[in-house]
């Protein structure tokens, strides 16, 4: 499959992208799988994290990642967000070079700029996406300062307008996130993750570790947020009541592969894959 | 048993022996080549305890030759203990003759300032370095400050910056305020006051900045441009000295040391000593201010 | 004008080299000649020798009298002295195989092929204050040598064998394997160029020779009580005379000297692997200059915690390589009383400032006021 076998107006363009841990031998993607039940490969110990992932996304549209831990959700949007250096495969992505590019091979600078102005990522662990030693406004402010903006007063305007946007008391702007709730460091991350307005965003279980009551306000704003700023998502999570609530269409994975992909609605009414059946009799 | 003879040697001129010289000089080609660039080097013990001067005079014993004139200040001062013990050793290792004249000198080692007079393109001064990291601060490997630099990821530095606004409502860097050379890379001019950082940029001389524990030498080439780091509304400011005039001298903008000669008794006298002694004989010599800008 | 002192400096300094002087000798007891430093100082010889890194007993006597006995000053002068020495030669691989063994112990066998030496050390001696040398006089010491010597067998020293390895019954077994993260085997010297993180195993054994006992006990400690894992076993320590060659320009290897040397092979488990779940056995290496124990065994501990990923103090190369460099860090915590009142000048000019704003902001909250709402698809400038 060619990147530019059509084009149907995709803003994110996947192709055969892989992930391989430890030494991979010619057979390693053979030999594992879900028909394998497992994504070691049993010669080597090598892990494929994720092999054989096609897929496009449409600008605007939310697509859920859905599967137990272990199965690549989580790796594949590190892929994205170059958390992670892919073993090969392709991403195009229509706001870098116009979508030529294979942007896996990007220099680190590229992707840093990339990464700034053009993604935007939410982790499970807010750790992994704010920086406890600075202020959440300065978290924020990293993201501008990386995009060339370099006015204190404005930098400080649109944090505390984020940050207001994702109910954060903005008088909290200067204080740093270790003192915030699970809920509020959520929102802060949201907040960096939107400063610059990037039309791609990733979402790594990002309700995963919040009391039942603070997942749903949590989501509220992401839906939220996603209709007015028309970005374009890609959701991972393993509870597909997560996935029913923000996303219009769904990838399945298991032991580091799609196993099955459609619009949302479609595959929880009607599971085809074994797996899928599993997951959505579990949740009703 | 050991007879006497054993321990008498002679030094080679200016004591660091020629292909360790060479090697330096040729590591400093390379950071006039890409300025603001730290390049490694091998940094020979000296005689010199490390953190007192020795990478300065690597780079000055290297750079010196029979003819040169050599000045070596310390804070501002000629007659500074340091400066005085390595202008001895200096002396004593190339016979080269010392000079307290800034205008006359043709090297110029210093440690944490530039003299106020205007330096010219025939003169070279070596800088002190004891922390060549201007990203310390905010990562202390350097494995990865090497890699921020190469890939010139300076996004923490500007957030501590913001920080320290945040926080004190002012960037509170005091000496060593860092700045960007040649619009690449993030370097620290070593602790200079701030008000020596404009001074360093489109300047005719030529500005090596030598770190010897630290084996790390950069440079500031001839007529770069070099640019504190500041927000377009929160301004790089030099220290502010107001109407403050030299008690020893009656002349004013000039960085001043603040004097107390008892607990009550505050005064002020210019810090560059020779600068000082040329106002106090009338013959005040060109200087380059910086004017705060007023927001 | 008090504060001008053009000359100030120059006789300043003058007057406390004099007193320096004074204070050296002052109690005006008979000079203590170089003779007595090498044969009764021999340990603090050795220790000086390794950190200042150069193979030389007479200078560090040298060096030890000329500073009053200032262990990291006289490390120092001996380190800046050999910076001026030419470099004629590298020598060949030292073989401590062919050690002329005057100790050597394993900690990790009862008995061991060429049996335990265990040679010259204190180690099991009470440390009670011997009063006798308080007025030890030189018929002492003959008579002591006298008897100590008719009971040697001259006869049986030409005969001392060259001893085998403890590491060799290992190796044999199968049961030592590399570390893994030992895979940068560039050989580098480090007077000649700067060393850069990752640094290749041969510069922190070379770092690690050099560094001050002291500092590097202190990690390896750590390592030990459980900032990052070693649980090693002394494989082998010995101490004695190991030949130098050189090959000269004809290519001819060439004996120059013996020097004396304390090595130790530290001993501990390597992290499995699910290929191979195997606890194997590592080395982790060290040698000095002269009988150095602790600084050995230090130097086996951090050799292999370096190489063991984490993040505690031992394991970080960085950390461990910079700070336990004697020469250097004595250098710069003594830099501190250099004067730095330009430097807190300018400080202190900011933090007037931060303190008259503090007078004028009073009552506000903070720097930032809460600015006017913006729209939300308006990118930031």
């Amino acid at each position: 499959m060619n990147y530019q076998d059509s084009d149907n107006g995709w803003l994110l363009r996947v192709r055969n992208l892989t992930k391989i841990y430890g030494d991979p031998i010619s057979n390693s993607i053979q030999y594992t799988g879900p028909a394998h039940g497992t994504n070691i490969c049993p010669e080597t110990d090598a892990i494929v994290a994720c092999a054989e992932i096609n897929f496009d996304l449409y600008p605007g549209e939310v697509l859920g990642v859905v599967g137990e831990s272990g199965s690549g959700k989580s790796t594949l949007v590190q892929l994205l967000y170059f958390d992670q250096m892919a073993t090969g495969g392709e991403v195009h992505f229509k706001a870098i070079d116009e979508g030529k590019t294979n942007i896996v091979t990007l220099s680190n600078q590229r992707k840093r700029q990339a990464r700034s102005s053009l993604m935007g990522m939410v982790y499970q662990n807010p750790r992994d996406g704010l920086n406890f030693n600075f202020s959440a406004g300065g978290n924020i402010a990293e993201k501008l300062l990386m995009a060339g903006n370099f006015h204190v007063g404005r930098i400080r305007e649109r944090a505390s307008f984020l940050l207001e946007k994702t109910e954060v008391p903005v008088k909290r702007m200067d204080n740093t996130p270790a003192t915030f709730s699970g809920g509020m460091q959520q929102r802060v991350q949201i907040s960096k993750a939107i400063a610059n307005n990037p039309p791609l965003l990733f979402l790594d279980e990002v309700t995963s570790g919040l009391d039942v009551s603070v997942q749903a306000k949590v989501l509220d704003l992401i839906r939220h947020l996603q209709r007015e700023l028309g970005v374009s998502m890609i959701v991972v999570s393993h509870d597909l009541a997560v996935i029913r609530m923000l996303t219009d269409r769904t990838l399945v994975m298991k032991n580091g592969r799609i196993v099955e992909s459609g619009l949302t609605d479609q595959i929880l009414q009607d599971p085809q894959h074994p797996y899928t059946q599993l997951l959505v009799s579990s949740l009703l | 048993m050991i007879t006497e003879s054993k321990f008498q040697q002679t030094y080679n001129f200016g004591f660091i022996d020629e292909s360790t010289k060479k090697e330096i000089r040729r590591k400093l080609l390379k950071a006039v080549a890409i300025p603001g660039y730290q390049v490694p080097y091998s940094s020979p013990e000296m005689p010199i305890a490390r953190g007192w001067g020795t990478g300065g005079l690597h780079a000055t014993l290297s750079l010196i030759g029979p003819e040169d004139i050599f000045k070596i200040i310390d804070q501002g001062s000629d007659a500074s203990v340091n400066a005085c013990n390595l202008r001895d050793f200096v002396k004593r290792m190339t016979n080269c003759r010392t000079t307290f004249d800034t205008a006359e000198a043709t090297l110029i080692q210093t440690r944490h300032r530039k003299p106020e007079e205007i330096l010219t393109d025939k003169q070279i001064i070596v800088f002190q370095v004891p922390q060549p990291e201007p990203l310390r601060s905010v990562e202390r490997y350097e494995f990865k400050t090497r890699l921020m630099h190469a890939e010139a990821d300076y996004a923490k530095m500007w957030v501590s910056l913001y920080e320290s606004y945040v926080k004190f409502g002012a960037i509170m860097q005091g000496a060593g305020y860092p700045v960007r050379v040649n619009g690449r890379y993030i370097m620290t001019p070593s602790p200079i006051p701030r008000w020596d950082v404009p001074n360093l940029s489109m300047a005719p001389c030529l500005h090596v900045f030598s770190a010897g524990r630290e084996k790390r030498l950069h440079c500031v080439p001839p007529f770069t441009k070099v640019e504190p780091l500041e927000f377009e509304d929160v301004k790089f400011h030099v220290e502010d000295f107001g109407a403050i005039t030299c008690a020893a001298s009656g002349g004013d903008k000039a960085f001043m040391d603040e004097i107390y000669e008892s607990e009550t008794s505050r005064k002020f006298v210019m810090n560059d000593s020779n600068f000082m002694d040329k106002v106090r004989s009338g013959t005040r010599p060109p200087q380059r201010l910086f004017t705060n800008p007023t927001v | 004008m008090g504060y001008v002192a053009i000359k100030g400096g120059e006789d300043a300094i003058a007057n406390a080299n004099e007193l320096v002087e004074f204070y050296r000798i002052k109690a005006r007891t008979k000079p203590i000649e170089l003779a007595q430093i090498l044969g009764q100082f021999r340990l603090l010889i050795d220790k000086i020798m390794g950190e200042g890194s150069l193979y030389a007993p007479e200078h560090a006597a040298l060096v030890l009298k000329q500073n009053e006995g200032d262990v990291f000053e006289s490390a120092f002068m001996l380190r800046a002295y050999r910076a001026t020495l030419q470099r004629r030669y590298y020598s060949e691989k030292l073989a401590t195989r062919e050690m002329f063994v005057r100790r050597r112990i394993s900690s990790a066998f009862r008995e061991i092929p060429g049996g335990q030496i265990l040679g010259p050390t204190r180690d099991y001696s009470q440390r009670l204050l011997d009063a006798r040398l308080v007025t030890e006089t030189m018929g002492d010491i003959d008579a002591f040598l006298g008897e100590f010597e008719a009971k040697l067998d001259r006869s049986s020293l030409h005969g001392v064998p060259t001893l085998s390895k403890v590491i060799d019954l290992l190796q044999s077994e199968g049961l030592l394997r590399e570390v893994e993260a030992d895979t940068n085997r560039r050989v580098v010297d480090i007077t000649r160029e700067a060393v850069k993180f990752p640094a290749p195993r041969s510069a922190a054994l070379q770092m690690l020779a050099r560094a001050e006992t002291g500092g590097i006990m202190s990690l390896a400690y750590s390592a030990q009580r459980g900032f990052g894992s070693a649980h090693a076993t002394v494989g082998e320590l010995r101490v004695g005379e190991v030949p130098v060659r050189v090959r000269d320009a004809r290519g001819r290897v060439r004996l120059i000297g013996r020097i004396r040397v304390t090595e130790a092979e530290m001993i501990s488990k390597i992290k499995t692997q699910k290929k191979d779940p195997v606890p194997y056995l590592s080395l982790g290496y060290g040698l000095c200059f002269g009988q150095n124990e602790t600084k050995a065994i230090s130097m086996g501990i951090l050799d292999r915690t370096m190489r063991s990923g984490g993040d505690a103090p031992c394991q970080t190369q960085e950390f461990v390589l910079y700070h336990t460099e004697g020469i250097e860090s004595y250098g710069f915590t003594n830099h501190l009383k250099l004067p730095h009142y330009v430097t807190f000048q300018s400080g202190l000019n900011n933090l007037r400032q931060a303190v008259e704003r503090k007078e004028k902001n009073r009552g506000n909250l903070g720097f930032g006021s809460k600015p006017a709402p913006q729209k939300i698809n308006q990118p930031a400038s």
